[in-house]
């Protein structure tokens, strides 16, 4: 060990250098990846929308969910009053380019939500939402609505996709979350999602409060609201029944209820 | 270590010095990246990569490093390393980064790679150490891979994701262990691994830090 390399004009050329040296690295390591690593995320956002909706298999090539992603359409909508909007009210140029996200943590476009109303744990709720639109032979075919909300650890983000009529579901899945596996990480397990195409969220002859709901035992199939009843996960009761809470803050009078009234309406 | 050779560094760590079973280094992240095969390999390659060239980039300055940095400077060479791991796992392995997590970023305090940089790239070569880096993040993957084979087998039914014992969520007859997903099971396989090894290499297992004295009774007067 030589005691010139610790005189304090060597350690603070050293530390400077390195840092120099590292931050180069660093730094054109992220601009140099970032383009690819866009295009994974918009590609994987991209399947979860079409997965949810039923209109593509799970791990089917890029090209297909590329292809498959150009009959959906991104519209926003005021959650408040349920009609669509245009893409000036978030200060975008089109709906696509919107995150609702990262709006509903920007004060400017959302509104933090009273203890009462939060049933899904959510704190704050973007004003506006992008729904996903699905046309066939001119009519509406399928409905995509993205929810949220909190389970047991964590929040989970997905997507519950509906038929033309804005009551028959057609899909329920989640990108994001992190319950216990095995137990409310089943919400991924392609069987339990199985169950949630062809029931229905509201029952219209009461009312347009959501009916759908997880049942704890499973789905008694010979009771008539069995249609809106879908088995909750077994061994995990508190990721259920957040399930539960999210759809029905999301289906419910703060989230897309004005909007499906609409839908019915035929607007 | 008198003598260091490149075969000596590369395959010992693997079963009589591994970095996890003997030195009980890196445990961390053995226990939450276990749960899939793929994962853990992954996350092995990774860990050895940066292990390999932060060895490598240490050893190649350690003339230069004044001793009252040391540490720090080792920490930004690692620091950076894993994040350019990072950032190309996320480019072009987004499925396997989105489940890896944090865990990639958390390879900075994997004390495996500190640990070979202090113990072994300050004193060594960069080509020694790097392959040293190499031979430990070996060492490394194999207890990972080991624990994951056990893991994923028991607790998922599968094995790289691919169904092995049918499992009843999916109208098969294995019920499987929940707990095997979870990560305190891999602390007990660890522990069981590691009790394997020291039976049959016995000079692994350490001198006990006490020895109970004979009893001698005495008189309460």
């Amino acid at each position: 060990m030589s005691s010139n390399k610790d005189t304090i004009s060597k350690t603070i050329t050293v530390a400077l250098l390195l840092c120099i040296v590292c931050s180069v690295l660093v730094a054109s390591s992220v601009i140099l990846l970032k383009p690819v690593q866009m295009q994974n995320k918009t590609l994987n956002l991209k399947e979860n929308i079409l997965a949810a909706a039923g209109l593509l298999k799970p791990g089917a090539p890029k090209a297909q969910i590329e292809s498959e992603f150009k009959k959906v359409t991104p519209r926003l909508v005021d959650l408040s009053t349920g009609e669509y909007v245009s893409a000036d009210l978030v200060e975008k140029a089109s709906a696509a380019d919107y995150d609702q996200r990262k709006a509903s943590k920007d004060p400017k476009f959302s509104d933090s939500l009273e203890g009462g109303i939060d049933i899904a744990s959510i704190k704050r709720r973007a004003k506006y939402a992008k729904v996903y639109l699905v046309e066939k032979d001119g009519r509406l075919d399928r409905i995509i609505l993205p929810v949220h909300g909190y389970g047991l650890w964590s929040t989970l983000y997905g997507f519950l996709a509906l038929e033309g009529d804005g009551n028959t579901i057609a899909g329920l899945g989640f990108y994001e979350h992190a319950e216990t596996p095995g137990l409310g990480g089943e919400v991924d397990n392609p069987r339990w999602k199985a169950l949630w195409p062809g029931k229905k969220v509201y029952n219209l002859d009461h009312s347009n409060e959501p009916a759908i709901s997880l049942i704890k035992g499973g789905v008694d199939t010979s009771r008539a609201d069995a249609i809106y009843g879908v088995d909750a996960l077994s061994g995990a009761s508190l990721t259920s029944r957040g399930v539960t809470n999210l759809l029905h803050f999301w289906l419910g009078e703060h989230g897309f209820q004005s909007y499906l009234d609409r839908i019915r309406k035929g607007a | 270590m008198s003598d260091v050779t490149i075969k000596k560094v590369l395959f010992e760590p693997i079963i009589s010095n591994n970095p996890i079973a003997l030195q009980i280094l890196g445990i961390c992240s053995a226990l939450a990246v276990t749960t899939s095969l793929k994962l853990s390999i992954v996350m092995g390659i990774a860990v050895s990569l940066v292990t390999a060239c932060s060895s490598f980039a240490i050893a190649l300055v350690r003339s230069q490093i004044p001793s009252s940095i040391r540490i720090i400077v080792q920490m930004v060479i690692i620091a950076s390393l894993v994040i350019v791991v990072d950032q190309i796992l996320r480019a072009y392995a987004y499925e396997i980064s989105k489940q890896l997590s944090v865990f990639v970023g958390l390879i900075i305090t994997n004390c495996i790679v500190m640990g070979r940089a202090e113990a072994f790239a300050m004193q060594n070569g960069p080509v020694v150490s790097f392959f040293d880096g190499i031979g430990n993040g070996l060492g490394y993957s194999t207890m990972l891979i080991s624990v994951a084979f056990i893991r994923e087998l028991l607790g998922a039914g599968k094995l790289f994701g691919v169904s092995i014992l049918p499992v009843i969520n999916d109208g098969g007859w294995y019920q499987p262990n929940g707990l095997l997903l979870l990560p305190p099971s891999a602390f007990f396989i660890i522990g069981l691994i590691i009790w394997g090894l020291r039976t049959w290499k016995k000079n692994q297992a350490e001198a006990p830090d006490f020895k109970l004295s004979a009893h001698k009774v005495k008189e309460a007067f």
